[in-house]
C-alpha cells in the first residue's frame, strides 16, 4: 500500500478493517500532514462506538502488564480491543524509545486485537491532539474497547480523564513510602484504583492508604477535569451528586492474571453507570468540548506564528527580558499584529 | 508534512537472547532523533511483521547473533511484502557472515551490518533509505 | 623499634605456620609438577608464595596487620591470593574449551579430539532450542537447531554426546541454566548405563537464572519456580552428586552484556548471595552446599583491573559466606571460578589480532587465580569455531602454562601497590552495589525492577559511545584499519541437522512405550503444583522413560506458567 494513498481510499478501507489503512491513518494524523484534517473529518461520523479506558500510573507499577492482561480478558468475553501506548519523546533529541510491546508479546497473532506505539511528541504532558484523533480512527475502525496507557505521574494522568471514559489508575506496594497518587492529584479523576503487585509485601499498606484518602474525600462532589476557560460549555459538573459513583480499590497480580476479571467488570459497570441517566452524554460532550478547545488554541498559535515575521517574537523577548517591556504588553503586541 | 517522524522497529527473531547489541542500537536511534518501537526477545518473523504493521514503520532493524539469520530474515521480508508493506525497508545486524550479505539482499533485506559496525553507519543508512 | 621487629618476626612466624599447617599437607598428598622452581635462571629458585617478609626492611606493625586481613597466605581466609596453597605448583587450570555444534555425533567428535589435544575437561554447548526446553521439532527451533551449540532432545542424543567419554574421569562443563536439571538427569542416566558410579561423576550445570533474566535471555518460568528447581538441584546433589557442582553463577554473560568489571563482580556476588539465601530458607544448612556453588568470570581487555577484580570477587564472597552466612567450613568460603575470555572484545576485523587479545586477557585470569578457562579462538566475532581456531585457543593456553613460568609462583602481582589499591577499590564499589540491591530487597527484586537491567544497558552504551567517538581505540575497528580479506573457512552448521533431528524424534515418539511416557509427566505435574515436592528423581526417571527434554518442560511449564521479559530499555 502506497504511504501517500489519499484519505478518500484511506477511509473506506479503514472503515472496512484494514488494519494497515488504520496504521497508515495513525501516523498521517500524527504527523499533522496537509490531509490529516480530511481523514478525520471523513472517519467522525462513524466514531462514538467504542468505549475509552484510561490507564495511568507511575513508572514500575505494571501497568502494561495489566493492560495486556484486559485485554485478553476483552478477548475471551469476545470484544474487539485496541491499545495506545503512550510514551514520552525525549525533550533533547525529539526521538523516543517505545518499549510497550516487550511485555505485550502474547496478544500477537490476534485478529481482534491491535497495539500501537505513540510518542508524545510535541505536546506537553502527554497526552493531546494528536492521541485523540488517534483514540477517533481507532474507534472508527470499530474496535469496542480501546486502552489508553500513558506512564508518568502528574499532567498525563490528569489530561486521560478528558480523554477517556472511564480511568483507571494503577499503583503498586513499594514504591515509596506515600501513595503516589497523593502528589498528583489522581483522586479526582480515577474511577477505579488498581494495586498491581499486590503479592508484594505493603499491599495492605498501599491499600489502606488509598481507602483512607477515598474516605477523607467521601462527600467532595467529584469533577470532571476542565482546566480550559474558552468554552463554557464544558464547565457543566456532574450532575447528581447523590447517585455518585464510589471509587474502589482493587488488587490484581497483573503478572498471574489474579484480580484482572474483577477489574474488567468494574470497568464495564461503570460504563454502564455511565449509559444511565444520561451521564455519558455529559462526558462525551465534555471530551467534545475539550477537543474542540484543543484544536482552537493549536490552531490559534499556527496562525500566530504564521502571521508573525519569524524573529519577531524573539525582539519582544529580548525586551521583557530587558525590562523594557512587560509580559502583558508584549503579548497584547503580538496578538495586534496578527489582526 | 512538517512532523514527519521516522518510525523503525527493533526486533530479535528467533530464539538468541543476547540483546545488548540491539539496546544500543535502539538508543542511539533514539538519541538521533527516530521513534524505534523495541520488540524484545523471541520474536517470531509472524510477530514482527504484525508488529511492523499496526506501528507503521518506516524500517524493520532485527538482530540476530544465533547464525539464523538465512531462516528467519527472508521470512520477515515474505511477510512485509504480503501484507503490503513494500516500502518497508529491512535491516540485519549481528553475527553475519561476509558470504550471507549477497544472498540476504537479493532477499530483500536492504543493510547488513555485521561486528564492529558504528551506530552512526547505522543511522546515516536510514536517513538515506527512508525518504 | 623493639615492637616493629616483634611484628615482622609474628608474620614471619605465620608464614611458617602456614607452610608447616596448610602448604606442607597438600604437598605431601599431591606431587607437585616439578621438585624444584627456578626460573629460566637454574640458580634462582622461587618460593611458593612472597609476603612483605620477603622485601628488605621489616614492616611496621600496621602493614603486617594489613597484610593477614587483607591478603592472608593462598588458601587461607579471606582467600585473595588463591584458594589454594600452591595453586598452579600442585595442578594447572584446567583447560576447558567450550564447545558443541550440530548434531550429537558431530560434536562427540569434537570432543575426543580436544581431550586428543591435550584438554583436561569438557564444556558443552547447547543450542537455543535445547537451552530454552524446545524440542528440535518444535515451530520456535526453527533456524535454530545445532546453530550455537548441540542439539539434544531425548537421552538417546545425550548417549551419542557422552560416548567414549569417561564419566569418572572427565569432569563435564554443561552450559544450561532453565531446563539444568533435566540434563543433569540425561547425564545421571547414562552413568548408570555405563556403570559409573553417580557419587563419582563430577561437573557443572551452570544453573544460574538470574542472570539469564538480566543478561543471556535463555529462561523459561518465572523467578519463583525457578529458584525452586534450584534449591531442589542443590539438596539432591548434595545427597546424591556430591562432586558435582550445582551451579555455575556467572559473571560473564553480565559483562558481555555491556557490565563494567566493578558491575560484574557486585551483580554476579549479589546473585550468588541470593541463591544462597534461598536455598538457606528452603531448610538447607550452607555449609552442606556451599562448596557446590562455583562461579564463572569474563577476562576482558583491561588487563590490571581483571587480575585484581578476580582477586576482590575471592575476598568479597569469603566475607560474605563466613560473616553474613556465618557458613563454618572454610570450603564453604572459597570461591572457584572458571574464566572464558571476553568473546565481545573479539573482533571480525583484522581476526589474527584476536589471538594477541586473548593471549593477555587468558594471562589476566591465570594470575588472578583461575580453576579453569576457556580461551576463544580467532574467528569467534563471525561464527562457531574451526577445528584449527580452537586448535590455537588451546595452545595459547598451552604456552601461558607450559612455556612462561606464570603458574610457578602464587599471586605473583600481590603486594603490588597498584593492584592492591585497585583490588581494595573493586571490592568497595562492589559492596556498595550489593548494599544498594539489599536495600531494594535483594538481587531477585532487583532483577524484577529491572535495576540491574538498566545498569548494565547504560553501561554498554557509554562504552558504544566512547568507541564512537574514538576516546576508547579499538585496533583494526575504529583505527589502525586496513583492507583485508575476510576469513575463509568458516565453520557452517549443516542445515540437515535439523532435518535429521526431526525424523530421530518422529521415530523416538513412535517406538517408544507412550503409557509410561504419559505417566511419569502427570506425575511431574503433580509433584511440579506441591511447593516442596522433589523433583529431580522424577526427571531421572522421565529421561529414562524417554519422555524428550521438550515434553519434560512443558509439563512444568504447564503448572509454573512462562517468564515475561520488562521492557527495560
Amino acid at each position: 500500500m502506497p504511504k501517500s494513498l489519499p484519505p478518500s481510499q484511506l477511509i473506506p478501507r479503514l472503515l472496512a478493517g484494514d488494519r494497515l489503512a488504520l496504521s497508515r491513518a495513525i501516523s498521517r494524523v500524527e504527523d499533522g500532514g496537509d490531509n490529516a484534517r480530511e481523514l478525520l473529518a471523513g472517519v467522525f461520523p462513524h466514531t462514538g462506538r467504542g468505549h475509552l479506558i484510561g490507564i495511568t500510573g507511575a513508572p514500575g507499577t505494571g501497568k502494561s502488564t495489566l493492560v495486556t492482561g484486559l485485554v485478553q480478558a476483552y478477548r475471551a468475553a469476545g470484544l474487539t480491543v485496541a491499545v495506545l501506548a503512550v510514551d514520552p519523546t525525549s525533550p533533547f533529541t525529539g526521538g523516543a524509545l517505545l518499549g510497550d510491546r516487550v511485555r505485550m508479546s502474547k496478544l500477537s497473532g490476534d485478529a481482534g486485537v491491535f497495539v500501537r506505539s505513540m510518542a508524545t511528541r510535541g505536546s506537553l504532558g502527554g497526552l493531546a491532539g494528536a492521541t485523540a484523533d488517534a483514540l477517533l480512527l481507532l474507534d472508527a475502525a470499530g474496535y469496542e474497547r480501546i486502552l489508553i496507557e500513558t506512564v508518568g505521574v502528574g499532567q498525563a494522568e490528569v489530561e486521560i480523564a478528558g480523554t477517556a471514559h472511564t480511568t483507571v489508575v494503577v499503583e503498586a506496594p513499594g514504591l515509596g513510602d506515600e501513595v503516589q497518587a497523593i502528589k498528583a492529584g489522581v483522586l479526582e479523576i480515577a474511577d477505579i484504583f488498581v494495586v498491581n503487585k499486590a503479592d508484594r509485601p505493603g499491599v495492605e499498606r498501599t491499600v489502606g492508604a488509598l481507602e483512607l484518602m477515598l474516605h477523607m474525600a467521601d462527600g467532595t462532589p467529584r469533577q470532571l477535569f476542565h482546566h480550559g476557560q474558552l468554552l463554557e460549555v464544558a464547565a457543566a459538573p456532574l450532575e447528581d451528586e447523590s447517585d455518585g459513583w464510589q471509587v474502589q480499590v482493587f488488587k490484581t497480580v497483573a503478572a498471574s492474571g489474579g484480580g484482572i476479571p474483577e477489574v474488567m467488570a468494574e470497568i464495564e459497570r461503570h460504563r454502564l453507570w455511565l449509559a444511565e441517566n444520561g451521564r455519558l452524554a455529559a462526558r462525551e460532550r465534555l471530551r467534545m468540548a475539550r477537543s474542540v478547545e484543543q484544536i482552537v488554541q493549536a490552531e490559534l498559535l499556527r496562525r500566530l506564528r504564521a502571521a508573525l515575521p519569524a524573529d519577531s517574537l524573539a525582539e519582544l523577548v529580548e525586551e521583557v527580558a530587558a525590562r523594557s517591556l512587560d509580559p502583558y504588553a508584549a503579548a497584547e503586541q503580538i496578538l495586534d499584529r496578527m489582526g | 508534512m512538517a512532523d514527519r517522524k521516522i518510525r523503525i522497529l527493533v526486533a530479535k527473531p528467533g530464539l538468541d537472547g543476547h540483546d545488548r547489541g540491539a539496546k544500543v542500537v535502539a538508543r542511539a536511534l533514539r538519541d538521533a532523533g527516530f521513534e524505534v518501537i523495541y520488540t524484545g526477545i523471541r520474536q517470531t518473523p509472524a510477530m514482527i511483521a504484525e508488529a511492523a504493521l499496526q506501528e507503521d514503520v518506516d524500517v524493520v532493524g532485527l538482530s540476530i547473533l544465533s547464525g539464523a539469520h538465512m531462516t528467519l530474515c527472508p521470512k520477515v521480508v515474505d511477510l512485509l511484502r504480503g501484507q503490503g508493506q513494500d516500502d518497508v525497508t529491512v535491516l540485519v545486524g549481528g553475527i553475519i557472515p561476509d558470504e550471507d550479505v549477497a544472498p540476504l539482499q537479493a532477499a530483500g533485506v536492504q543493510g547488513v551490518f555485521g561486528p564492529g559496525t558504528s551506530t552512526q553507519d547505522i543511522i546515516e543508512f536510514i536517513r538515506t533509505a527512508v525518504i | 623499634m623493639a615492637e616493629t621487629v616483634k611484628t615482622h618476626n609474628k608474620l614471619a612466624a605465620l608464614k611458617r605456620a602456614w607452610q608447616d599447617d596448610s602448604l606442607a599437607p597438600v604437598t605431601r598428598r599431591f606431587l607437585e609438577r616439578r621438585q624444584r622452581f627456578t626460573t629460566s635462571s637454574d640458580t634462582i629458585e622461587v618460593e611458593t608464595v612472597y609476603t612483605p617478609t620477603e622485601w628488605p626492611g621489616d614492616p611496621d606493625a600496621a602493614q603486617a596487620a594489613a597484610y593477614t586481613e587483607k591478603l592472608g597466605f593462598p588458601g587461607d581466609y579471606p582467600f585473595t591470593r588463591g584458594v589454594q596453597p600452591n595453586m598452579y605448583r600442585g595442578r594447572l587450570w584446567t583447560m576447558r574449551q567450550y564447545a558443541g555444534f550440530g548434531s550429537a555425533q558431530e560434536s562427540n567428535q569434537r570432543y575426543h579430539y580436544l581431550i586428543a589435544q591435550g584438554q583436561t575437561g569438557l564444556s558443552v554447548a547447547f543450542d537455543l532450542p535445547t537451552q530454552i526446553g524446545y524440542d528440535a521439532d518444535h515451530d520456535f527451533a526453527l533456524g535454530e537447531v545445532g546453530k550455537v551449540g548441540v542439539s539434544i532432545s531425548s537421552l538417546a542424543d545425550m548417549r551419542t554426546l557422552l560416548a567414549g567419554i569417561p564419566l569418572d574421569k572427565v569432569s563435564i562443563s554443561m552450559t544450561i541454566n532453565a531446563p539444568a536439571a533435566v540434563l543433569l538427569a540425561m547425564v545421571i542416566a547414562v552413568a548408570k548405563e555405563t556403570g559409573v558410579p553417580v557419587s563419582q561423576l563430577r561437573g557443572t550445570v551452570q544453573n544460574d537464572i538470574l542472570k539469564e533474566y538480566i543478561a543471556r535471555g535463555t529462561y523459561i518460568f518465572p523467578p519463583g519456580p525457578s529458584m525452586r528447581l534450584i534449591t531442589d538441584m542443590f539438596r539432591f546433589c548434595a545427597a546424591e552428586v556430591p562432586k558435582w557442582n550445582t551451579i555455575s553463577i556467572s559473571g560473564y554473560h553480565i559483562r558481555e552484556a555491556g557490565s563494567t568489571a566493578v558491575q560484574e563482580v557486585a551483580f554476579t556476588l549479589a546473585n550468588a548471595v541470593e541463591y544462597v539465601q534461598q536455598a538457606i530458607n528452603a531448610g538447607l544448612d550452607v555449609d552442606r552446599f556451599a562448596d557446590q556453588l562455583s562461579f564463572f568470570f569474563n577476562a576482558h581487555n583491561n588487563f590490571l583491573e581483571e587480575v585484581a577484580k578476580f582477586r576482590a570477587a575471592r575476598r568479597l564472597w569469603a566475607k560474605i559466606m563466613r560473616e553474613r552466612f556465618g557458613a563454618q567450613k572454610p570450603q564453604s568460603w572459597r570461591l572457584r571460578f572458571h574464566t572464558q575470555t571476553g568473546g565481545s572484545t573479539l573482533t571480525a576485523q583484522q581476526p589474527d589480532n584476536n589471538v594477541v587479545r586473548v593471549t593477555v586477557q587468558a594471562l589476566s585470569a591465570v594470575l588472578g587465580g583461575t580453576q579453569s578457562l576457556h580461551t576463544n579462538s580467532r574467528d569467534e566475532a563471525l561464527a562457531l569455531p574451526t577445528e584449527k581456531a580452537v586448535e590455537i585457543a588451546l595452545r595459547t593456553q598451552q604456552i601461558l602454562a607450559y612455556e612462561n613460568g606464570v603458574g610457578d609462583v602464587v599471586d605473583p602481582l600481590g603486594g603490588s601497590y597498584y593492584i592492591e589499591w585497585l583490588t581494595d577499590e573493586i571490592e568497595r564499589q562492589a559492596q556498595a552495589y550489593i548494599d544498594r540491591m539489599d536495600g531494594m530487597g535483594g538481587a531477585l527484586r532487583a532483577v524484577e525492577e529491572g535495576f540491574v537491567q538498566r545498569e548494565i544497558q547504560e553501561a554498554a552504551y557509554q562504552a558504544q559511545r566512547a568507541v564512537e567517538s574514538g576516546e576508547q581505540l579499538v585496533v583494526g575497528v575504529n583505527r589502525f584499519q586496513s583492507d583485508e580479506t575476510a576469513i575463509p573457512d568458516l565453520l557452517r552448521v549443516d542445515e540437515r541437522v535439523q532435518t535429521a533431528q526431526v525424523d530421530a524424534l518422529a521415530r523416538l515418539r513412535a517406538e517408544r512405550d507412550d503409557a509410561s511416557v504419559q505417566s511419569i509427566l502427570a506425575r511431574i505435574r503433580q509433584s511440579a503444583a506441591q511447593p516442596d515436592a522433589p523433583l529431580m528423581p522424577l526427571f531421572v526417571e522421565a529421561v529414562e522413560s524417554e519422555a524428550t527434554l521438550g515434553e519434560i518442560c512443558d509439563a512444568l511449564r504447564s503448572v509454573f506458567g512462562e517468564y515475561e521479559p520488562g521492557n527495560w530499555v
